[in-house]
């Protein structure tokens, strides 16, 4: 029993006649493991962020007393301008529209090419139960892709708009709800498959009847939480080059001051929208997952 | 069965049945609402597919440029058309010759160009010569009658474009290119002395003698890999570790961050009910202000770079990590913590053997998910701060001629990602079962 537990070197070995000596040499051995640990990562810490701050324009203490400035100078811009600001309000709203309807695109096309790869790719019900690795191997690859990269590229294609930007974040969408809808759909209930099976059932009658109605509540949860996260990958994208509020707010920063109203305008249009769609997102999740 | 009942069963079939057409009914709609929106009709005016058959071609062949000046005669030969890519005199590929003042380039499958005094010709098989002379500062075109649709003639230039490649002729110079399948130079350059060898002879030259008596020509051969001058794989190595930089920076530092203000923000920690519901709030709006508009105001007080990018996750996944960690804290057992207490334990020695214990599965598990997670957004972070990876993708593909780097590039972002995946998957496993 000893020998099992602390190795067969009498030297090593805890002298059992004295129990507080034996759990003090375990503990002390535990926190030196532990301190070896905590000094390894800061150490990381420490020089990764030397590093990164080589790399850097600006090192950190210097512009942290700069921090503030860009803000007060854009509020205190927007706070002379303050009576233009429901008029940008309303000016921005169809850009705000076309940031979310892209990610509500993006997430409703994602969430059905999810769907298909969850169906391939679970075990117990794809169709072709051979197939299931490479329907996994497609959604880990889809995932891994960040949206930018497609959207950059389809932006040099299809030119801008939001096109590129849906068709960028359902790709990536596809993949990671892929693999979420997968994890629920493993862990679904099989009996109403044989039941339905046993009533003649084809393979797509058996999941939309067996399936479907016990991992709908987790899939629509699954679905709206990447719904939040695509509105702010939406946003970023337009930033990067493809349309919505992104594009405006970068517009109105490259023209630097003169245009800090409409930056306050983009700001807050995004802050509450991000923040709205959030508070609901998580209110209907609730309601979804632990029943009404 | 009764009435009653056949009648509210009827009733909710119909209920259910409508639903089940309602709800697709409605997505259908918002789509066609999408399509016009969107103007999906006039992507069609909008796409274009020759760019997009130039990206697929590039990905997976490159082009070498054979140009004659035909004011001085010389001909260079240059991949892609780059300096770097330039073949120096008397080093030329094999498919193109030169005889006194001569060019003879072979673009494959019996297409034949020459330069030479009097001008150009191009034989292609199946149709005939095509012979171009400048003649008084004009063009001169001698070619089967009539001219297919793939020979351009203005007055100033002449373009021929086969499968096998193009060619043009104008009065200041004449140009070759021609397309071959592949990544090119990508190990070594042409000024390499390993250019252009087969594995075998590259393996034999490991044990030959030594070609820069100060190294051996395994430490030589890497140093030429290594420094590249087309492909830049030093640099390209660098962007990817300050991506995967950016993302550990940013992650662990917003975790340690979040974790004391947790406390602050937890309802069976927090002294005080304000300090409580503050928190709360700051987290919320930290959350909600997002990495996009984080990273900007960042960028304008510490220019642009990595440290930038890192700061930018941090601050984004302190308000995220904020709130998984208090309610964490909320659900934690209380008869632990109770036993600490007996034993005559400060607030900071319960927190530590109270509580942490109890907290490390789902700290640990969500730092090293959101780890994954952001090595993806510190691509997209790193094209707006300028640092990393994403930086050199942005560029290449801004360029729009270097797609064969961007396809490079792309690959090495999928692997990244998901080296990081199976890294923070395994060591989840390892640690919280572990721990469990």
């Amino acid at each position: 029993m000893v020998d099992i537990t602390f190795g067969p070197e009498p030297g090593k070995r805890p002298d059992l006649s004295n129990p507080t000596e034996s759990y003090l040499h375990q503990i002390r051995r535990k926190r030196l493991y532990g301190a070896i640990l905590l000094i390894l990562f800061v150490a990381l810490m420490a020089s990764g962020f030397h590093t990164a701050q080589d790399r850097n324009a600006g090192d950190f203490l210097s512009g942290l007393h700069q921090l503030p400035a860009f803000p007060a100078e854009v509020l205190s811009e927007a706070w002379a301008n303050r009576a233009d600001l429901p008029g940008l309000f309303l000016q921005f709203l169809p850009s705000l529209l076309e940031t979310i309807n892209i990610a509500a695109a993006a997430t409703l096309l994602g969430g059905l090419a999810g769907a298909v790869l969850a169906l391939g790719s679970t075990r117990h019900l794809a169709r072709f139960p051979l197939l299931t690795p490479l329907y996994r191997r497609t959604a880990d690859i889809m995932r891994a892709i960040p949206e930018i990269v497609i959207a950059l590229i389809l932006i040099f294609i299809l030119g801008g708009g939001p096109i590129p930007a849906v068709l960028a974040i359902a790709f990536h969408t596809a993949g990671a709800l892929g693999k979420l809808f997968s994890e629920s759909a493993e862990n679904a209930d099989l009996k109403p498959l044989e039941g339905l099976a046993s009533t003649g059932a084809s393979w797509a009658q058996q999941i939309w009847l067996g399936i479907l109605p016990q991992v709908a509540p987790n899939w629509l949860s699954y679905a709206l939480l990447r719904f939040e996260i695509n509105i702010r990958a939406s946003a970023i994208l337009g930033f990067v080059g493809s349309g919505g509020i992104g594009y405006d707010l970068k517009l109105a920063l490259q023209w630097g001051g003169g245009k800090y109203d409409q930056v306050v305008a983009i700001f807050a249009l995004l802050f509450l929208a991000i923040m709205t769609f959030d508070q609901l997102s998580s209110f209907a999740r609730n309601r979804l997952v632990k029943g009404r | 069965m009764t009435d009653a009942t056949f009648f509210t069963l009827q009733r909710r079939f119909k209920n259910r049945r409508l639903t089940a057409f309602a709800i697709p009914a409605l997505i259908v709609l918002y789509l066609a609402y999408l399509c016009i929106s969107f103007d999906i009709a006039g992507l069609a005016a909008r796409a274009r597919l020759d760019n997009a058959r130039i990206l697929l071609s590039d990905f997976v062949s490159y082009k070498t440029h054979v140009s004659r000046d035909n004011r001085t005669g010389s001909v260079t030969i240059a991949i892609e058309g780059e300096a770097k890519g330039t073949y120096a005199p008397g080093q030329h590929p094999d498919w193109v010759q030169t005889e006194g003042n001569a060019t003879r380039i072979d673009l494959g499958r019996g297409n034949l160009i020459t330069y030479d005094a009097a001008g150009a010709r191009y034989v292609v098989p199946g149709y005939g010569t095509i012979d171009i002379r400048p003649q008084d500062g004009k063009l001169q075109l001698t070619a089967p009658q009539p001219l297919p649709s793939w020979i351009n003639v203005t007055d100033t230039r002449i373009s021929v474009t086969t499968a096998a490649g193009r060619f043009s002729y104008s009065r200041s110079k004449v140009e070759t290119f021609k397309y071959q399948p592949g990544w090119e130079l990508f190990f070594f350059t042409l000024d390499s002395p390993f250019y252009g060898k087969t594995y075998g002879q590259l393996t034999a030259m490991l044990a030959g003698p030594r070609l820069d008596p100060a190294r051996s020509n395994l430490a030589y051969m890497a140093q030429e890999f290594w420094h590249n001058k087309m492909w830049h794989h030093a640099d390209v190595a660098w962007a990817l570790f300050e991506t995967v930089l950016m993302a550990f920076l940013g992650t662990m530092g917003a975790a340690l961050v979040a974790l004391p203000l947790a406390f602050l923000a937890a309802s069976n920690f927090s002294p005080l009910r304000t300090l409580r519901f503050g928190f709360r709030r700051l987290f919320d709006f930290v959350r909600g202000v997002d990495g996009l508009i984080w990273t900007i105001l960042l960028a304008r007080a510490f220019g642009p770079g990595p440290m930038t990018g890192a700061l930018a996750i941090l601050l984004t996944d302190t308000g995220t990590f904020g709130k998984t960690f208090s309610e964490a804290l909320e659900n934690i057992d209380e008869k632990q913590v109770e036993g600490i207490r007996s034993t005559g334990a400060g607030a900071l020695q319960r927190a530590r053997f109270g509580v942490l214990p109890q907290l490390a599965p789902v700290l640990l598990s969500q730092v090293l998910y959101y780890l994954e997670s952001n090595t993806r957004s510190a691509t997209v972070i790193g094209a707006i701060v300028g640092g990393g990876i994403g930086l050199l993708l942005t560029q290449a593909i801004i360029t729009q001629k270097d797609w064969e780097e961007v396809a490079y590039y792309m690959i090495l972002i999928v692997l990244m990602v998901m080296l990081m995946d199976s890294a923070s998957g395994w060591l989840r496993r390892k640690f919280i079962s572990r721990k469990a």
